[in-house]
């Protein structure tokens, strides 16, 4: 019960002060789930990002979800992904009730341009610190550079990266494994 | 019966939006031009909103779209309430879906040929999330706006934002225990007083 309630309360959390979509929540993610609650590791959290992002709907649900069942089966995967999305609900019901022209109003112009300028810190100091793992040999840096730079450039679906990806790195550890064999009966 | 149409609506575009919040706009396009609870005017005010709130702007624009709807049905009520099925509509698919995918995954964790895909994938994954925070960049650090008016490309860089930007990431990298909402409040506040 106490888990529930946690994952609830820590993914409200997340999902309360991620500005700017599922790739801006991954800062707030390494620190509450990886670093501090020790709930997934660095691997398992880009496992879920690369699942997240080819599974329909919203990568920060996804995300969520791999994390609730993870650690409890579908109630788990209820909780987290309850909290990832209730903040927003509350916020957006007001706002909607209340507030018209929201968007235009001028401390929110100001103080949503600075959070800007800092998700671009925090997501670069992300994805330093996961490069150590994720990024281990030539190849690993060769996808690496390609995908970012064409998914940047180009219109191109993240689906088609993921799944394409998918099958070249099968391939190449196919054929790594089959060197390797050949090398030792030589 | 209208909100089981929200709510069946939404489960379609949740089921069928792949890769993220900003995948369901051309659902939601349509979903607007089919039903006519909602008009491009609302679909743009909804972007604006979704992109400066917080949480996963797919849930806000589901949000958002919920209540523009209901509100037109019933008043506040009915907006109240159309604000919640729409993003519980749009989480359903995902959710059964994803716990379904992460029992297989649990249980395959451990096989070679799983092993073998996420080598790859994970630097996939990290060049998407790559290309994700150039995109955030070339907002924060440069006005299209500016750019077309004048024609200028240095007139168009934002330097303060790019100081704010070197100034938080020298602080994240040095300050490692300090939580991300410290760095984003702060921001909030140096955007406002200097005006950004």
């Amino acid at each position: 019960m106490k888990l529930l309630f946690d994952l609830f309360v820590i993914f409200a959390r997340i999902g309360g002060f991620t500005f700017g979509g599922g790739y801006a929540m991954l800062p707030m993610l390494q620190k509450e789930v990886v670093e501090k609650r020790k709930w997934a590791t660095q691997d398992e959290l880009m496992d879920y990002y690369a699942i997240g992002q080819c599974t329909p709907g919203i990568i920060a649900v996804n995300v969520a979800t791999f994390i609730g069942t993870k650690l409890r089966g579908f109630w788990g995967a209820l909780f987290a992904t309850l909290g990832v999305i209730t903040p927003s609900i509350i916020i957006i019901m007001i706002i909607a009730a209340f507030i018209s022209g929201f968007q235009d109003i001028e401390i929110v112009t100001h103080a949503f341009n600075g959070i800007r300028a800092a998700v671009v810190a925090l997501i670069l100091s992300s994805v330093i610190k996961l490069s150590k793992k994720s990024i281990v040999d030539k190849i690993t840096v060769v996808i690496f550079v390609l995908v970012a730079i064409l998914s940047f450039f180009t219109d191109i679906s993240p689906v088609v990266f993921i799944i394409a990806v998918a099958f070249i790195s099968l391939a190449v550890n196919m054929i790594k494994e089959k060197k390797m064999k050949g090398g030792k009966e030589k | 019966m209208i909100f089981l149409e929200l709510f069946f609506r939404f489960f379609f575009v949740g089921l069928f939006s792949v890769g993220g919040g900003l995948a369901t706009l051309p659902f939601l396009t349509d979903m607007g031009e089919v039903t006519g609870w909602f008009n491009q005017t609302d679909i743009s005010n909804m972007i604006a909103i979704s992109e400066s709130t917080p949480g996963p702007i797919g849930i806000n624009m589901a949000t958002y779209v919920g209540f523009q709807m209901g509100e037109g049905l019933g008043g506040m009520p009915g907006g109240l309430f159309g604000a919640l099925v729409a993003p519980l509509g749009l989480t359903a698919p995902a959710l059964i879906l994803v716990l379904a995918i992460s029992k297989v995954l649990l249980k395959f964790r451990s096989s070679k040929y799983v092993e073998w895909v996420f080598y790859g994938l994970r630097a996939a994954s990290l060049g998407l999330i790559a290309s994700a925070c150039m995109g955030v960049a070339k907002i924060a650090f440069f006005s299209a706006d500016v750019f077309a008016e004048s024609g200028n490309f240095l007139m168009a860089v934002d330097y303060k934002s790019i100081i704010l930007s070197v100034l938080i990431f020298i602080g994240v990298t040095k300050f490692k225990k300090i939580h991300p909402i410290v760095f984003i409040l702060i921001a909030a506040v140096v955007g406002v007083v200097f005006k950004f």
